[in-house]
């Protein structure tokens, strides 16, 4: 039922904002152009601004990684598309160089996540640091007053509750809510997401009619920073690249009752859920159930024993809510791609939520995010940590 | 909006004259320079007078010059045209990447190469070049001025190091070139490297100073043009343009525009030193040529300050431009010692030779204030009572 696509007008209509001063966050695709594109036909006065975060250029040819430089991330084809859009609306443009920050912030720890075992999100290290962090901050400084990103998102003030909301958009398909869960209210007062409104192709169709030229570029999918989505591959072009050798996590694959059906070559080649690639026989599918960092071993069972009718959650941020004071009714994402599941949340630590569900959840991933959700409202979430 | 340029060491506006003196060429002046006909006369004659002109910027003779499509250009072709697998290359660790860059190419293909160090206030001490001389050191490239901080090298003691040690000696002089006069045969290089946008030419022009006995082996083949040096059919405007706008640069050069720039730049440092604590000059104390300032600004970063000031009409650099426009910090700025961090948040002002006291005043509006601004956002900057602000003119 969150996830009808509603499509009155008066859905449409955000809260009315006076013009400002608005930095757009231009990545020179379909989305953020657009953003652009309303913005100014808004009255905002608008500054462009693409933030560099990687270097392509750096591990091509290192350790298997392709010598062409496939992805588009912060690619010279994007920043021209994004300079080309500005230019067409005539808005001052700027590219600004924040690739220290996002190889600390979001890099290093994506490769860390990864060899302790547990399954990272760059996109929402990159949103809490980069994207709204860092980039609020280059705003004010150059004297906007907000930013405005192309995610599907939807925020507004609530009087009653005198906070900042952060809510599902109108296109149930695109929603990034769930990357989204870290901002804080300060970052929710200064953004505007000015597609929460809109399907992606109503967004295609607006592009095509403000004659942006980029409305037939295909959508960026994977993560940006690692071309084809080969991250392991990616891991270990870093590591030579840093002069460090890649740990050995070699190790046994061993069932629930603790019988060794095998051997791995290394914990970060396993996610939660895996099914692929385990090199087990079996009359059954096999699937990754857990990582033990400590012992190497990664534990293999049968689907249902992915099932798990608990998690913990951790490093928690709160939106609808300054604090979780009692049991609260929720429906929980665990995943981007995950239908939310309905559960009840309390508070097990100071920092430390711990989430039942009504039903089992398949595959709940050490290192992803649990997204709190009531209707189409973020009521907050954290990092899911091993349960136990 | 009002908008005032102080990045003229990244380029220079066409001289209006210098303009005037293109058209025709473009048009009904058009030819060939190699046609045997009328119009390839006439051509000739345009590009060999401006050869002339150039000659007189430099003190060289006429047919010491070789027209290029620019600085990096000449800077390639001084390089790449001289040294061979095997041979020795010293150079300094502040060039331009135009020599940088091949100079790395060049030692991946067997020339050995020494960077030499500067100090902090970005010169190149000749001591250091005489040491690092080999039986088989072929050429020395040092730049005549730097263009972030505008630091003179001590290229005459480097071209009678090089003289004594009978190596070659190569400058780049495209930030010297209009700024302060050049006498290639003062300075005792045999190349010299200089580029038409910097002095108000039209960029995709430049030259290189080529000394008589000197035989760079070519980069460009296709034709005889340039004395078999580069081939290709000449520029004819552009050629022009330059030997025009290279006349100019040497009246001003001579006369008292270099004085009256120093002037104005001066006031500028001194006045935003007396506004900004926490801020000081690069290479306040060396020698520089009298149109550049690198200041920089400690707890803000240089990038959101070079945009904060062009949103209000300012235009100015931040260590240099790169590529993709994003800001990277400074190999200068690294090689004088200097952390990163102070490096990002340096500005570099380069007035042109129009600059007036008006543009002075505003940029004296402007940059305190956005100083003062981004420095009370930034999570680092704690104004206290006890950081005294640093004496007007404190340098290193």
């Amino acid at each position: 039922m969150t996830e009808t696509v509603t499509n009155s007008n008066a859905d449409r209509v955000r809260t009315a904002v006076a013009p400002r001063t608005v930095a757009v966050a231009m990545s020179g695709g379909v989305d953020s152009s657009t953003v652009a594109a309303m913005l100014q036909a808004e009255g905002h006065t608008l500054i462009g601004l693409t933030m560099q975060l990687w270097n392509q250029r750096r591990l091509a040819g290192r350790e298997g990684m392709p010598e062409e430089v496939q992805g588009r991330c912060c690619s010279v084809d994007d920043v021209y598309d994004a300079r080309r859009v500005a230019e067409r609306l005539g808005i001052p443009y700027y590219l600004v160089n924040h690739q220290e920050r996002f190889e600390r912030e979001v890099v290093k720890p994506f490769v860390a996540e990864y060899l302790a075992g547990r399954t990272p999100i760059p996109c929402s290290l990159c949103n809490n640091h980069l994207k709204f962090d860092q980039l609020l901050l280059t705003a004010r400084q150059i004297g906007a007053e907000l930013i405005a990103t192309g995610h599907y998102a939807r925020n507004e003030y609530d009087e009653a509750s005198g906070r900042w909301l952060l809510k599902r958009p109108a296109d149930a398909s695109k929603d990034q809510t769930y990357f989204l869960f870290g901002l804080t209210q300060e970052q929710l007062a200064h953004t505007l997401f000015p597609l929460g409104g809109y399907t992606k192709p109503e967004v295609r169709e607006q592009a095509r009619a403000y004659d942006l030229g980029i409305a037939t570029k295909p959508d960026s999918q994977e993560i940006c920073f690692i071309p084809g989505g080969d991250y392991k591959r990616f891991i270990d072009a870093y590591l030579d690249e840093q002069g460090e050798t890649m740990p050995d996590s070699r190790g046994e694959l061993v069932t629930t009752t603790g019988t060794v059906a095998g051997r791995h070559e290394g914990i970060h080649q396993f996610t939660v859920g895996q099914r692929k690639g385990l090199g087990v026989a079996s009359p059954t599918p096999l699937y990754v159930l857990s990582i033990h960092p400590e012992s190497h071993r990664v534990t293999i069972g049968s689907e249902d024993e992915l099932l798990g009718r608990t998690l913990v959650a951790r490093q928690l941020n709160w939106i609808s809510v300054a604090d979780l004071t009692a049991p609260m009714r929720v429906r929980i994402k665990v995943r981007h791609r995950h239908e939310p599941a309905l559960a009840t949340i309390e508070k097990s630590g100071a920092d430390e939520v711990t989430a039942t569900f009504d039903e089992p959840v398949r595959a709940i991933t050490p290192g992803q995010a649990a997204v709190f959700y009531r209707e189409d409202v973020v009521v907050g979430g954290g990092w899911i940590v091993a349960d136990r | 909006m009002r908008r005032v340029y102080m990045d003229a060491n990244a380029t220079t506006p066409l001289a209006p004259e210098v303009f005037v003196a293109m058209r025709p060429w473009f048009t009904e002046q058009f030819g060939n320079a190699s046609s045997i006909h009328f119009h390839g006369q006439r051509a000739r004659a345009g590009v060999e007078r401006a050869r002339e002109q150039v000659a007189r910027l430099l003190g060289c003779r006429a047919a010491e010059v070789i027209f290029t499509s620019g600085g990096t250009e000449s800077d390639n072709l001084a390089l790449a045209g001289v040294l061979k697998a095997g041979d020795h290359l010293i150079t300094s660790a502040i060039e331009h990447h135009a020599v940088l860059h091949t100079a790395e190419r060049l030692r991946d293909r067997g020339v050995e190469v020494t960077f030499l160090p500067v100090d902090a206030s970005g010169a190149v001490d000749p001591a250091d070049v005489r040491r690092a001389l080999r039986p088989n050191t072929q050429l020395i490239s040092v730049m005549m001025a730097n263009n972030e901080i505008g630091t003179l090298q001590p290229v005459t003691e480097i071209g009678a190091i090089a003289q004594e040690a009978d190596v070659y000696f190569h400058t780049d002089a495209v930030q010297a070139a209009g700024k302060v006069p050049i006498d290639v045969t003062a300075i005792g290089c045999d190349l010299l490297t200089i580029s038409g946008h910097k002095f108000h030419g039209p960029q995709g022009t430049g030259a290189l100073y080529v000394r008589k006995g000197t035989h760079p082996e070519p980069l460009i083949f296709g034709g005889p043009q340039e004395r078999q040096r580069r081939a290709g059919t000449e520029n004819l405007a552009g050629i022009v343009g330059l030997g025009h706008a290279a006349e100019m640069a040497q009246a001003f050069a001579a006369g008292n525009g270099p004085a009256r720039l120093a002037a104005l730049r001066d006031r500028l440092e001194h006045n935003i030193l007396a506004r900004v604590d926490e801020a000081g000059i690069y290479g306040g104390q060396a020698p520089r040529v009298p149109n550049t300032t690198n200041i920089w600004f400690d707890h803000l970063e240089g990038e959101a300050l070079v945009i904060a000031l062009d949103l209000k009409g300012l235009a100015v650099s931040g260590g240099s431009a790169c590529t993709s426009g994003a800001m990277d910090p400074s190999h200068v700025m690294s090689a004088m010692g200097v952390l990163p961090a102070r490096a990002r948040a340096s500005l570099r002002f380069s007035l042109d030779t129009g600059a007036t006291e008006k543009d002075i005043d505003f940029a004296l509006e402007l940059v305190p204030a956005a100083a003062a601004r981004l420095r009370e956002l930034s999570p680092f900057y704690k104004p206290s009572a006890n950081a005294a602000p640093e004496p007007a003119g404190s340098s290193i």
